[in-house]
């Protein structure tokens, strides 16, 4: 991973207080996992900004090393990795996705 | 080129010795499966970290040949 592309991510989540790192974009997801993130976020009308790995193929290698994270979708909330669509689903299922939004100020439908 | 399931538990198991392995093939085509790995060696790490244990076991398989896993992970059988 080059350090631009390092930068850019990081000036990405230092910028935006919730970022999903995905495959699409949160209008026309263009994987399942990517879509069910989406989806949760959504139904919670959190606010976020969403990056399109698809578009660039050193970002898309450069996330999982940046992350030690080895799959897309990831969501990174005021600046520190969640989880992929597996822990996500799991957080929003058991209510704690809420509770971490609280605890990180971040608006969202309770 | 998918990957067989029995690979996917020796993989797991080459790692975590006394994991639990109960595994799905999702699509029918060794290539999407769901996968509920129990161990006491995710005792005390939080989730991302007991994931990335069996990410590291899968290796460069996880996002290469093995398209897709959803995975979940216990310390002990719910």
């Amino acid at each position: 991973m080059t350090d631009q592309t390092a930068q850019n991510i990081q000036t990405t989540i230092d910028d935006n207080p919730v970022v999903l790192f995905m495959k699409g974009s949160k209008k026309m997801p263009q994987c399942g996992f990517s879509s069910a993130v989406v989806n949760a976020l959504s139904y919670l009308e959190v606010d976020f900004k969403d990056v399109d790995v698809l578009e660039d193929g050193e970002l898309r290698d450069g996330i999982k090393t940046f992350s030690d994270w080895p799959t897309i979708p990831q969501l990174y909330i005021k600046g520190e990795f969640v989880g992929g669509c597996d822990i996500v689903k799991e957080m929003f299922e058991s209510g704690e996705l809420s509770a971490y939004l609280k605890d990180k100020a971040i608006p969202h439908k309770v | 080129m998918p990957m067989e399931q029995v690979e996917i538990e020796k993989l797991i198991k080459a790692s975590l010795p006394d994991a639990q392995i109960e595994i799905i093939d999702l699509a029918g085509d060794n290539n999407h499966f769901s996968a509920h790995v129990i161990s006491a060696a995710f005792e005390g790490k939080s989730r991302i970290q007991q994931h990335k244990m069996v990410y590291d076991a899968l290796g460069d398989k996880m996002g290469g040949i093995l398209h897709a896993l959803a995975l979940k992970t216990s310390i002990k059988k719910d």
